[in-house]
């Protein structure tokens, strides 16, 4: 397996990040590094095994849909980078 | 009262109590150290010398009343991963420069509740990612035993400032081992609990099924007291678990007999540090010679932990930090349409270890590798946690290295990130795994640098654990010794 500067691109489009030419570079040889490392995975058997994705052994937690703790407005928006009124502020996305 | 900031939580509470030493008087001390310790070691982010005086007259009033917490009156730092309302909380990194919380995690406002004084925000890597604290976008924090050396990650602030005395306790996260690591790297005492057991609302999420918020202290007792105080049920946490905390610090009973520990073969490797290995042997002695029975016990799926691990917390962290849009908080890059102002501003915000573990973790998702790596992670993660469940079938606890060497130089690692994801060998099975994990002083190496005794144990079984390094702390002088700073 060997990543190619093409697929480093896919994947950064994907993660919705820019990379610089030098950054496109550095991953490449990094992440193919990493995976390759990470190949070592394929020597167990892995046919007949369930897979853990979370350890809480619990059912899904339900609550009552009502609204119990609320930040006021003015303190959600005081962190936004460009509000308009009590709207977040987005570059253009409708013509 | 000379050196107060040196005080134990439990001192420090009984003096508080008896009115030896008021709350301001123990913040101030604590303030002044950090004032004087502050610019070599660089442990925190933001330090909150004004909130935290009048936190201190607040735990004063309390204090007089009669019948305050253990905890009041405490000065403690927090991660900066953790949220404080009102004081500004960056995860270390530029992304969050200026995010100031409209709320509090719910580990932070029980402390508060309990009238901890909480001094400052904590250095920690950028969004938890690192061993070593070297990722963080505002500065490198320093071992407070070798100033040329990292003091381990991801919380390697709260690490270092409980060693050097900044503050009396302080809270972290482990998501691979970020807790147990820095406290063996700067000799204090950490401890990463069961995953489900304490609350991580309000706590910045990197890989939500692995990470964990837990405490650090300069003794046993204290991370006991910091325990009791964090964990518990909490409704706005579906992953919080519904079970009763026992009062860990009133439990600490130092008594060993019956009990039966596990060493594992493979945590004694090719290539780690000779005096690691024989530190922690000896320590396995103490807790024999204490009255533990030791066997030789088998994790035979160790060596795949590493992969498995991050396979797992890159994917979660992949989908968690989606939400850095630059749009609801956060640091915004200019652009004239949306999908180029998504880019650039995570461009601009990320730091290169949290790009490269995005693109990682992306990659794994990915539709055409979904099967190869990330389903195969956790079927990988099932064999990890299987082990474990049959060895603490028979065993009460397991006994291993925190980390096969002793802190490393700044910059020995950063050129190869695989290098430094090895640091974490010895204890990102325990996330796997979701079990309790600990780490307290067994030694020192010939340059001075602290080792790391890790002890595992039972799912919810904080007690069996935090009895055991209560023990042998009571039998040993390692957790007396302190760096000269």
């Amino acid at each position: 397996m060997s990543l190619s500067p093409a697929d480093v691109r896919h994947i950064a489009m994907l993660a919705r990040l820019e990379l610089s030419q030098e950054e496109e570079l550095a991953f490449c040889a990094q992440l193919d590094h990493i995976l390759e490392h990470f190949e070592k995975l394929r020597q167990l058997d892995t046919e007949n095994v369930v897979p853990t994705a979370h350890l809480a052994e619990m059912a899904s937690a339900f609550r009552e849909d009502v609204v119990s703790h609320v930040p006021a407005v003015a303190e959600l928006l005081a962190n936004a980078p460009a509000r308009d009124g009590d709207f977040f502020k987005v570059p253009q996305i409708i013509e | 009262m000379a050196e107060a900031y040196r005080l134990s939580i439990d001192a420090a509470s009984a003096a508080l109590a008896v009115r030896d030493i008021s709350a301001v008087e123990l913040t101030r001390a604590v303030l002044a150290r950090i004032e004087a310790t502050e610019p070599a070691l660089r442990s925190f982010i933001t330090v909150a010398a004004d909130a935290a005086l009048a936190q201190a007259q607040a735990a004063d009033a309390r204090l007089a009343g009669g019948d305050a917490p253990a905890l009041c009156g405490i000065p403690l730092a927090i991660k900066d991963v953790i949220l404080t309302r009102g004081l500004r909380s960056t995860a270390g990194s530029k992304i969050l420069g200026n995010f100031v919380p409209p709320y509090s995690a719910t580990v932070t406002r029980k402390l508060l509740d309990a009238g901890a004084v909480c001094v400052g925000k904590a250095n920690c890597d950028e969004f938890a990612m690192g061993s070593s604290t070297e990722n963080s976008a505002y500065a490198i924090t320093r071992n407070p035993w070798n100033l040329s050396c990292v003091p381990g990650g991801s919380s390697g602030g709260s690490a270092s400032a409980v060693a050097a005395g900044q503050c009396l306790g302080a809270l972290g996260t482990d998501t691979g081992g970020s807790i147990r690591q820095p406290a063996a790297c700067c000799g204090v005492v950490g401890i990463k609990p069961t995953y489900g057991r304490v609350s991580r609302y309000g706590v910045v999420a990197y890989a939500s099924s692995l990470d964990q918020v837990g405490p650090l202290g300069r003794t046993v007792a204290d991370c006991a007291h910091l325990l009791g105080a964090i964990a518990g049920h909490d409704p706005r946490d579906s992953t919080s678990v519904d079970c009763p905390t026992p009062d860990y610090r009133a439990a600490l009973s130092g008594k060993l007999a019956g009990l039966r520990l596990g060493l594992p073969k493979e945590y004694f490797v090719d290539g780690m540090q000779p005096e690691v290995e024989q530190a922690v042997r000896a320590a396995v002695r103490q807790l024999e010679s204490l009255g533990a029975a030791v066997d030789e016990v088998s994790l035979p799926h160790t060596e795949y932990a590493i992969a498995a691990y991050y396979l797992i917390a890159t994917a979660e962290a992949s989908s968690n930090l989606s939400r850095y849009d630059g749009i609801k908080y956060g640091f915004r890059a200019e652009a004239e349409a949306l999908l180029e102002m998504y880019r650039r501003t995570r461009a601009q915000g990320f730091g290169a270890e949290v790009k490269r573990r995005i693109m990682l973790g992306t990659y794994a998702l990915s539709s055409g590798y979904y099967d190869a790596y990330y389903l195969k992670a956790q079927k990988v993660r099932t064999l990890v946690r299987n082990d474990f469940l049959a060895v603490l079938d028979r065993c009460h606890a397991i006994v291993t290295p925190t980390a096969p060497t002793t802190a490393f130089r700044i910059g020995e690692k950063t050129a190869d990130p695989l290098q430094m994801y090895l640091a974490d060998i010895f204890t990102v099975s325990v996330n796997l795994a979701g079990l309790p994990g600990l780490s307290l002083p067994c030694g020192f190496d010939r340059t001075g640098l602290p080792i790391g005794l890790q002890l595992i144990g039972r799912p919810f079984d904080e007690q069996t654990v935090l009895n055991l390094a209560y023990a042998y702390e009571q039998a040993t002088q390692w957790h007396l010794q302190q760096p000269e700073i």
